[in-house]
């Protein structure tokens, strides 16, 4: 009776998880399928590869400058993401090295701004970039998202585990205190910088509200953006559709196969 | 001596500011500035750029407002069924991968976990896509005899509603599994021995040792997923509205605060204080609802 429970319970533990790994990873493959098909196809729901692989790229280049709008996602998320991990690994190693009554009191407030929803901050900066003329422009996207409480708290915790052997041996040497960030901190902490590089490359290009509101000509637009006004035309093409959520998705899963590890250590290890 | 130290708490001093400076302008400039600016905003009145102050007259307007009732509504019903659904069914799948003599683990935990590196606007455009009328999902549940009419996932409120809850949940469970996997792994596994030779059942363990050993984890996942579902705003306006009209589902069903500021802010004439007002809804009910988690799963010392 026992062995029978036993065996019972470990079927159904491998059917739920066996329903729930399909589940997660078919949406991906309809995406496949589906860029292999025309729009009629996908909205009537074929399952199966079908012929309309050339005609749906050729009618999703023809609808967009499909190289620029890839450019572009690109070329923002790389320069949030470079600026973003510079001033927050300053900020971390600054807070947790040189601690002071006052920066921590400034450390708190800036905890405090992840409680800040982003929709209470859209209109007041829409002014803001519209008096400092860069509406329509890649830096009115970038800036705002460099400043980032989740990556500062994430480099001071890392930081914690920094050993200060180093850094003291390093002032007995005569090195500044920038330099012992530069050439000892930054290369000891090679893992912390790839964790977060994913964790905020990610953010970063998958963005859509912000880059919604200021990007407006089509030569700025996004891939995020782009997929989004394909899919809500009046009458879809469903076909270009698929092609382009192919070309949103991949880089975001190519840099998860290709750095896995760090990318569960980096989303896990802030919480430690 | 004394100015020695004095010179050296100097030095330690300017360094760290040095060090702090480019992030407190950033946030200062980016988070704090704009966050009273929309504060100020909320007691002013007007259309465009013609405002006046207007005293609580936007904070009246709310309630007389019933769009932005619908709005509160529905992202409150977002929140409460959402939020526990998911989190229940990470911790429930985190529990099973748990176990090191599972076949397939990283393969499991791997896929499970995909959909949170998908694109957030490509897998709402792939759910529009399998949960149109006559489309993959419908022909399905059709064809496995799980419904005897198509369901109108696009066209009835109340559908409408479980449709954007199912995606946000399959984008966001694997996410929230993985730390409370990385949790589950941290507990020292002796102390389930104990209570294994004490007769206590697997359930009685996982309720009576697992989740209070959770509680850090699980409010955190709480907060995060909280603060998530109240800015709820890609995945409606990706399933559910067109470019050319601003209804967020059929009868507004899934118009959530976010999208109702963006519509009032850049769809209708522009009423920058007003749509403030509606923002600061979000945050006093974000603000509210971490301290009552914040309270509700402290440690008790």
């Amino acid at each position: 009776m026992d062995r029978l429970t036993r065996t019972l319970s470990s079927v159904f533990t491998y059917a739920f998880l066996g329903i729930m790994a399909f589940l997660s990873i078919f949406p991906f493959i309809w995406m496949i399928l589906g860029a292999t098909n025309n729009s009629n196809d996908i909205i009537t729901g074929k399952i199966g590869i079908g012929s309309a692989l050339i005609d749906n790229i050729r009618a999703f280049a023809a609808a967009v400058d499909v190289p620029l709008v890839f450019w572009n996602s690109i070329k923002i998320a790389l320069i949030s993401t470079a600026l973003t991990l510079i001033v927050a690994s300053l900020a971390g190693y600054g807070f947790e090295v040189f601690r002071s009554k006052y920066r921590e009191r400034v450390y708190n407030g800036i905890l405090l701004t992840l409680m800040v929803p982003f929709a209470a901050l859209m209109i007041p900066l829409f002014i803001m970039m519209g008096k400092l003329g860069l509406i329509d422009t890649h830096w009115a996207v970038i800036l705002p998202t460099i400043g980032s409480a989740f990556v500062i708290f994430y480099f001071r915790q890392s930081t914690k585990a920094f050993p200060s052997e180093l850094r003291d041996a390093a002032r007995v040497d005569g090195l500044k205190e920038w330099q012992i960030f530069l050439l000892i901190y930054v290369p000891v902490m090679r893992s912390t910088y790839a964790a977060a590089f994913i964790i905020v490359f990610m953010a970063s290009w998958n963005n859509y509200l912000w880059p919604l509101i200021v990007l407006q000509s089509n030569e700025m637009k996004t891939i995020t953006l782009v997929v989004s006004s394909l899919a809500s035309a009046y009458y879809p093409d469903f076909g270009a559709v698929m092609v382009s959520a192919i070309l949103a998705t991949l880089p975001t899963l190519l840099v998860f196969f290709v750095m896995q590890r760090q990318f569960v250590q980096g989303m896990t290890g802030s919480i430690k | 001596m004394a100015s020695a130290n004095r010179s050296l708490n100097r030095y330690f001093d300017i360094n760290g500011w040095f060090f702090v400076a480019p992030a407190a302008l950033l946030i200062g400039v980016f988070m704090v500035y704009p966050i009273l600016y929309s504060l100020w905003m909320s007691f002013q009145t007007g259309k465009g750029m013609m405002t006046q102050f207007g005293g609580l007259a936007n904070i009246r307007r709310l309630f007389d407002d019933p769009m932005f009732m619908l709005a509160l509504y529905n992202t409150m019903i977002f929140f409460i069924v959402q939020v526990p659904v998911m989190l229940t069914l990470a911790l429930f799948l985190a529990s099973l991968l748990d176990n090191p003599n599972l076949k397939f683990r990283g393969l499991i935990r791997t896929a499970i976990f995909l959909p949170c590196v998908s694109s957030l606007v490509g897998y709402a455009v792939l759910f529009k896509s399998m949960f149109v009328q006559d489309g993959l999902i419908n022909s399905t549940l059709l064809a496995l005899h799980i419904t005897s009419q198509p369901i109108p996932w696009m066209t009835d409120p109340f559908w409408a509603r479980v449709l954007i809850i199912i995606a946000i949940t399959w984008r966001w469970t694997g996410y929230n599994m993985i730390f409370f996997l990385a949790a589950l792994q941290n507990i020292d596994k002796s102390i389930y021995e104990a209570s294994r030779i004490d007769g206590v059942p697997s359930w009685g363990r996982f309720f009576y040792l697992t989740v209070p050993m959770l509680k850090p984890v699980i409010l955190f996942t709480t907060v995060t997923s909280t603060i998530g579902t109240l800015q709820l705003f890609d995945e409606v306006r990706n399933i559910m509205t067109s470019d050319a009209g601003s209804a967020a589902g059929p009868s507004n069903s899934a118009l959530t605060l976010s999208v109702y500021i963006y519509n009032l802010t850049f769809k209708f004439v522009p009423s920058f204080g007003y749509a403030a007002t509606v923002s600061y809804v979000i945050v006093l009910a974000v603000a509210l609802l971490a301290v009552i988690q914040f309270y509700a799963l402290r440690e008790k010392d």
